[in-house]
């Protein structure tokens, strides 16, 4: 056999099944499609962005299950059976979340393209609890990188989300 | 021109000046942005690049046959396969004394970078096509290479292009006054060497092309997240032998970051586009991160040997900076080391000054601008000696800096040189003073001198480093926007150039309303397809809003003309008792009386098929004009960065940030805060983390982000902000560039900082990014064998 047909990826196919943002389906996927290639072209919810494909950026950042997960790292087999939550979730009905909100209040964003990460980063975080310092707003912020606003919008922006108890300065 | 201060003395200004939110946000915030991998392709082929591993050899062979038999690979392309389009990327910027060197979009036969394009495969998916790429075997016959530009200019040095003599690319020097004489008669000369270090732009989207000719039509549409489309249209329809009418270059609405590598001219751009018309096929290329590590441009590595001669009293009398310049392995401009050498003098009277350029070719990838485009290193060579001065004299570095300033009413002032634009740098506006008494207010030195003094008694290092600089920025030759009214009673503006996250479907917006008096709801603005406007250069060195700004405000003047003098004609009234409010033009004294921008449309533009009109109805409201500047508008800054050193592990805590800018007229606070602040975390990178490095031989050894530290949110402290208002007279609305002004002094006043934290020791510090490695070192003394 030649070394060409060993790597033949017709030969390679799996069936999984996905709920993503709440809707259940079933693709036939390449077992070596990336979870984030599998999202962008074959669900074709392109908001997920790719960065760097190796990790670091965190621009690839979904929720899988409870978690914020790097989707240039998976595979979309691994998805199979999971719940997925992307950037396209957020708003309903073209309404923005409070934190797609304070985002654009706080100019917390240029160019955009890390966006999805961050808010997704942060969507999962804030699951966790309450934003209450700036402290834990950089950490909150530092697993993603953005080259365009020097973080100082996306900081202001949490800690302009009104606190569980009603007042500014955290966030459910 | 009608000048927005006569319009606002007159009416009142709408929108100009607040801080409006962006309407870009919308789209981007809830995943709808339209990013070139985004937009919905279909069946377009994958390509992937294989690029050389190695940093020169000579090419004997290629078999790309296991390639093309692999399943889902269409075809392999090498350069024997692409000979039609094995021409000249020529440089940006060049001179007449360059040591040209051709750069072809792939390589023939010799390699000269690891990363540079050897084939492009092309198949059903991009996990084909990298899988083909491990099936090409590429013969090399490896060549010695150059891995830095001391080794490049050692004596026996190899060369980067074989037949050439020399390394040198080019030796370039200005001069102003007799500074040889004023160093042999100088109270005073210190001497230092300064080296920054290689970093990239790194916007979070690689770069990308798509190209698909439209056989209908026979137009080649090409998509191109480049920050210059129509420069990109003009070199592809001179590379393919077509006229520009046949190419629609069309930067995607959004684009994921520029920063200046996205400016320039690559291979990759000629290739894709013509290898789609080869296999009449649509065909996209998008960059991974590795492949930009290697292949997009880069910037940075200087090493300055910088003399400075002063009185007495501190006040400068020569500069001298002899300068290197890596540009890589071939020219992709010399707009980087010229702007250097122009920026060197800064804010300061300096009656004698030789700056000089050797610039040299390596085996790594080429180098081009960004955010800051040879402004920093300037700027840390001339700022650094500010600093060794107020030392050698006992002098406050802030006093030193105070004595020498160009002051408020010396404008314009003519430096003596040259800058890049071909203009004699002659700085048109500006408040030096100011910018240093912004920071004195917020900073009290006598305080700071106290609590550092203090601090040292408990083993903690504190450093205050300050960092000043005059920036070029709106260059020409010019920039254009179109403002028409449509057919639904809307305004559309038109530009040329397209943005990365600038927000220009604001500002513009902003600007068109106020010009026109109309509701700003009125307004949309599109751009980065050339099919929207016949010319235009791009942007880049913070020149849109000073160029594209003015084109936009012109425009839409004469619009508003045309709308008053239709609704003149329609209504028989003259003009002047006519007034536009909302949608409408009315009858200033008779409100009921007017007629809507649609019904001024429909009479202007749609007309009656066949039909005259009448003599003094204007037709077709569209209005395309051209910004032409007469020279560079000058921004300025001054960075002030507190640092506590730890003297046992070299790491750098910033305690305190203030940057003072000058940019004139601030059109939208937010967005120019947005620019400013941006640029201090690309200048906070390139002070202390981001490095790119390269083994002797030329070997990257930094192609992620595992060994490149890009700052994170953790690093990056908050900036105080303040603004000094100059306004440029060299355009209607008062305005100079802020993308990069945030960037430019960090590396200096950084340094400047940890030197200052580090006096106890004596450290030196003589090289760009402080990295703990070199912060101990500078501390401690350096080790043998270390440079």
């Amino acid at each position: 056999m030649s070394e060409a047909a060993e790597l033949d990826p017709v030969e390679s196919k799996m069936w999984i099944t996905v709920t993503i943002n709440g809707s259940k389906g079933t693709y036939l996927v390449d077992q070596r499609l990336t979870l984030a290639d599998f999202i962008r072209k074959q669900v074709e919810l392109p908001g997920t962005h790719l960065g760097c494909e190796h990790g670091s950026c965190g621009a690839c950042t979904i929720i899988m299950g409870d978690k914020a997960v790097r989707s240039c790292l998976l595979l979309a087999a691994q998805a199979d059976g999971e719940s997925i939550e992307t950037v396209e979730s957020l708003a309903e009905d073209g309404v923005l979340s409070p934190l797609q909100e304070a985002f654009h209040a706080n100019h917390a964003l240029q160019c955009g393209y890390c966006t999805s990460g961050f808010l997704m980063s942060l969507v999962a975080r804030l699951r966790e609890g309450p934003i209450e310092s700036e402290a834990q707003a950089r950490e909150a912020l530092s697993g993603n990188i953005c080259r365009c606003t020097g973080y100082t919008g996306m900081v202001a922006a949490l800690m302009s989300l009104p606190a569980p108890n009603g007042q500014s300065g955290g966030v459910q | 021109m009608t000048q927005l201060s006569e319009v606002r003395n007159r009416e009142k200004i709408a929108n100009l000046g607040t801080g409006m939110l962006r309407r870009e946000d919308q789209r981007l915030l809830t995943g709808g942005g339209q990013f070139l991998d985004d937009l919905p392709f279909g069946d377009f082929y994958e390509a992937a690049i294989l690029r050389s591993s190695y940093a020169h050899a000579r090419i004997l062979s290629i078999n790309t046959e296991a390639a093309k038999s692999l399943n889902g690979v269409i075809a392999v392309f090498t350069a024997s396969e692409l000979g039609p389009i094995l021409k000249d990327l020529p440089p940006k910027v060049t001179n007449p004394k360059l040591n040209y060197q051709v750069r072809l979009p792939i390589v023939q036969e010799y390699a000269r970078y690891i990363g540079e394009p050897v084939a492009v495969v092309v198949a059903e998916n991009r996990y084909i096509a990298e899988d083909a790429l491990e099936l090409i075997e590429v013969d090399y016959e490896p060549l010695e290479s150059v891995g830095s530009t001391a080794q490049a200019l050692e004596e026996g040095a190899p060369a980067v292009h074989i037949g050439s003599e020399t390394n040198v690319a080019v030796h370039l020097i200005q001069q102003a006054g007799d500074p040889e004489a004023a160093l042999k008669s100088s109270p005073h000369v210190l001497r230092e060497t300064l080296h920054v270090a290689r970093g990239g732009g790194h916007s979070i989207e690689a770069r990308a092309v798509a190209a698909r000719f439209d056989a209908p039509t026979q137009q080649l549409i090409v998509w191109d997240n480049t920050q210059a489309p129509h420069y990109v249209r003009q070199m592809l329809a001179t590379i393919y032998g077509v006229s520009e009418d046949e190419i629609r270059l069309i930067a995607p609405a959004d684009i994921g970051g520029g920063f200046g590598p996205k400016a320039q001219f690559y291979g990759e751009e000629v290739l894709i586009p013509w290898i789609a018309m080869e296999l009449k096929h649509p065909v996209k290329w998008i960059e991974d991160r590795w492949e930009n590590f290697i292949s997009a441009t880069m910037e940075r590595t200087q090493t300055h040997r910088v003399e400075v001669g002063f009185d007495d009293d501190g006040r400068l009398l020569v500069l001298k900076d002899v300068f290197e310049h890596d540009q890589g392995a071939y020219c992709v401009g010399l707009q980087v080391p010229t702007i250097t050498m122009s920026t060197l003098p800064g804010p300061y009277v300096i009656p004698n000054i030789h700056s000089e350029l050797i610039s040299c070719y390596t085996n790594i990838v080429p180098t081009s601008s960004l955010r800051g485009a040879g402004r920093p290193q300037a700027v840390v060579a001339m700022e650094r000696m500010m600093d060794r001065i107020a030392e050698h004299l006992g002098l406050e570095p802030a006093e030193v800096r105070r004595r020498n300033l160009i002051q408020p009413d010396q404008f314009p002032y003519a430096v003596g040189l040259t800058f890049r634009d071909g203009s004699p740098l002659t700085y048109d506006s500006g408040n030096y003073p100011a910018l240093l008494d912004g920071v004195l207010e917020r900073i009290n030195l006598a305080e700071f001198r106290a609590e550092q003094t203090e601090a040292r008694k408990s083993g903690k290092f504190l450093g205050l480093g300050l960092a000043m600089f005059v920036e070029g920025t709106g260059i020409g030759p010019y920039e254009g926007a179109r403002v028409r009214l449509t057919n639904t009673g809307r305004i559309m503006v038109s530009l040329a150039a397209s943005p990365q996250g600038q927000g220009y479907e604001t500002v513009y917006a902003q600007v068109a309303a106020d010009a026109i008096g109309c509701d700003i709801d009125l307004v949309s603005v599109r751009h980065g397809d050339t099919s929207f406007i016949p010319y235009g250069q791009g942007t880049f060195a913070s020149r849109i809003t000073s160029t594209a700004g003015p084109a936009v405000w012109q425009a839409s003047l004469q619009v508003k003309e045309d709308i008053i003098d239709a609704a003149a004609s329609m209504l028989k009234i003259d003009s002047s008792e006519l007034e536009l409010r909302g949608d409408r033009v009315e009858v200033r004294n008779d409100p009921e009386k007017g007629v809507s921008l649609a019904e001024i449309a429909s009479i202007a533009n749609v007309g009656r098929h066949g039909m005259s009109v009448a003599r003094n109805q204007p037709v077709a409201i569209e209005r395309t004009s051209y910004f032409k500047p007469s020279q560079a508008a000058y921004s300025s800054g001054i960075s002030a960065i507190i640092v506590s050193v730890d003297v046992e592990t070299g790491k750098i805590e910033i305690v305190r940030s203030i940057l003072g800018h000058d940019c004139g007229t601030v059109l939208n606070p937010l967005l120019v805060e947005g620019q400013v602040l941006g640029g201090h975390a690309h200048g906070i990178g390139n002070a202390i983390y981001e490095e790119a490095k390269y083994s002797k031989d030329g070997q990257p050894l930094t192609v992620s982000y595992l060994d490149y530290a890009l700052p994170t949110a953790m690093e990056v402290p908050t900036p105080e902000l303040f603004h000094v208002v100059s306004p440029s007279p060299l355009n209607p609305l008062g305005v100079k560039g802020s993308g990069e002004g945030g960037t430019i002094p960090l590396p200096a006043s950084v340094a400047n900082a940890v030197e200052d934290a580090l006096r106890p020791f004596g450290a030196r510090i003589r090289e760009i990014p402080l990295t703990p490695d070199r912060v101990l070192a500078a501390i401690y003394g350096y080790r043998k064998g270390e440079t």
